[in-house]
């Protein structure tokens, strides 16, 4: 009986976090959009609700009532598994972010290899779905897609390597409080710019979106996708990014922490500058969408393999040494 | 303490079903899939038991890397759906070599398992079963100190085998154009644009 009343509670808290992503999801899309208009001097979405904000739901509202087609040499069960699996990995992933140190779900002793390890699950769905369309724009996107996050997760787990050498913790919460005297941007200034170019590539956001190249691929993994089933691959892409913003602020920016400790910043509550955080990344990736021209598929290889996992690397070593000569090493008190 | 066993009997079920479906599931891809369920239900047991680092591991590495690479050359390949030649029919030669590997395996299991009961006996070096310590800093406390040596043997050879994976498929592509940065960057109008002064019906002649 006590446990069905713990599981009551731990639902009733699933749903408090998944209900404001889904949310601030739908309102990123409509920042992304509206951002990216402002930049080419075009409006972007204006009409729908104040200052065009119920934009995305109106869109959600046409998704659901679109009819969901499966193309008849698809694997159907497949096909349909693909943007589930996108969609609920992307969510599951928030178990582990904190936004104050203790309003998170689950403060797992792992949780950076946890969000490493779910991020590096969300290849799954963009292969299942481009195999399973049996077509071939589709499947070429799929192949793309996968080389490229497999290839950039590497980095990115090096990047993260470099972070917790200076913790000396995996728990989430751990990393943002080592972070009170100095955010780790500052010192590992370099890994903020190659963690911050990985998510974009990790997240298949432009510079580095071909595998949904317009020109090229039609829509990439997605084509044959219609209805609310393209509607979940695209909040699972969505809430992704999301992820990769916050992962960045906690690992980089201190999280939750506030930007000095100091009167008038402190007392503004910890969530609010996880936020704030995040939208900071999240401008940052809406204004590259804007502002860069697309990579060639050769150079955005040649830039993940040739240059940042060399120079991560040596960058791993810098950290270590360092940290080693100036006896600057974790102490961890057993 | 039910709870728990249940969840233990929940993935358990998965992982024997998935791994029992894949060497008998006709399509390779539904293969590979289970095998990825495999892993993860495995992965669930491990963190169950408290070996959370080998568990998250054993997802980032195995899931994430290896069996992407899996689905990746069954789907490239276009493997056709198996006939189930192995059990029936056509004698095939596959059976013995697999027997051969799975006794071998469980001769190595009995070992490993009748070694654990002389555990106190086998193993000298001072393992750390402290509880309030995450089992992360206890396996680094363990694997680079005492054994510092075989873990840099196994990254050797891992980076040997590596080498030698490049070398096999490596072949020199004759003819094919390369794009230097840094000369495209270094470029200057000076050294790049001309200025040429053309005829009326004459047209010009560009070198090269």
């Amino acid at each position: 009986m006590e446990y069905l009343q713990i599981l009551g509670q731990e639902i009733y808290k699933i749903i408090f976090i998944l209900i404001p992503i889904l949310v601030s999801v739908a309102m990123i899309v409509w920042l992304d959009r509206r951002v990216w208009g402002l930049v080419q001097k075009r409006r972007g979405p204006n009409v729908v609700g104040p200052f065009g904000l119920f934009q995305t739901l109106a869109d959600a509202l046409k998704y659901i009532f679109k009819e969901i087609i499966i193309p008849a040499s698809a694997n159907k069960v497949v096909f349909i598994l693909a943007p589930i699996v996108t969609m609920t990995l992307a969510l599951v992933a928030w178990a582990v972010i904190p936004m104050s140190e203790d309003l998170v779900l689950a403060n797992i002793n792992v949780g950076v290899l946890y969000l490493f390890a779910v991020s590096s699950l969300g290849v799954y769905g963009i292969i299942m779905g481009g195999w399973a369309s049996n077509s071939k724009y589709p499947f070429l996107g799929a192949i793309r897609s996968a080389a490229q996050m497999v290839s950039y997760e590497v980095s990115i787990g090096i990047i993260i390597i470099n972070v917790l050498l200076c913790v000396g913790s995996l728990n989430l919460n751990d990393i943002v409080l080592a972070q009170k005297q100095l955010w780790y941007v500052i010192p590992l200034f370099p890994m903020f710019v190659i963690f911050f170019i990985s998510a974009l590539a990790e997240t298949n956001r432009p510079p580095f979106d071909l595998p949904e190249a317009e020109a090229e691929l039609v829509a990439g993994y997605q084509t044959e996708y219609s209805g609310m089933m393209y509607a979940m691959f695209w909040l699972g892409e969505y809430a992704n990014i999301l992820l990769m913003c916050a992962m960045g602020s906690i690992l980089f920016l201190g999280g939750w922490l506030p930007i000095m400790d100091i009167y008038p910043f402190n007392i503004i509550p910890a969530p609010i500058w996880m936020i704030l955080k995040i939208l900071f990344l999240f401008l940052l990736f809406a204004l590259i969408k804007a502002i860069v021209p697309r990579y060639r598929y050769d150079q955005l290889m040649r830039l993940g393999w040739k240059i940042f996992l060399p120079f991560s690397l040596l960058y791993l070593v810098l950290t270590a040494s360092f940290l080693f000569y100036f006896d600057k090493l974790p102490k961890v008190n057993f | 303490m039910i709870v728990h066993s249940i969840f233990f009997y929940f993935f358990s079920v998965i992982a024997i079903f998935s791994s029992l479906m894949v060497i008998t599931s006709r399509s390779t891809i539904n293969s590979v899939f289970f095998l990825i369920l495999d892993f993860i239900s495995v992965g669930c047991l491990f963190i169950m038991v408290g070996a959370e680092f080998l568990g998250m591991i054993l997802l980032i590495v195995y899931v994430g890397a290896v069996a992407v690479l899996f689905l990746f050359v069954v789907m490239m390949l276009n493997v056709a759906e198996q006939k189930q030649s192995w059990f029936i029919g056509k004698k095939s030669t596959h059976i013995p070599t697999g027997l051969i590997v799975s006794v071998l395996i469980l001769l190595e299991l009995l070992v490993v398992v009748g070694g654990w009961k002389y555990k106190e006996d086998v193993m000298s070096s001072s393992t750390l079963i402290l509880s309030d310590i995450s089992n992360t800093h206890q396996l680094g406390l363990v694997m680079y100190t005492d054994y510092i040596l075989y873990f840099q043997l196994a990254g050797i050879v891992l980076l040997l085998a590596m080498i030698g994976a490049i070398l096999l498929t490596f072949r020199e592509r004759v003819g094919v154009k390369k794009q230097s940065y840094i000369n495209q960057i270094s470029r200057t109008p000076s050294t790049s644009v001309e200025l040429k002064q053309v005829k009326s019906y004459q047209g010009v002649k560009i070198d090269d």
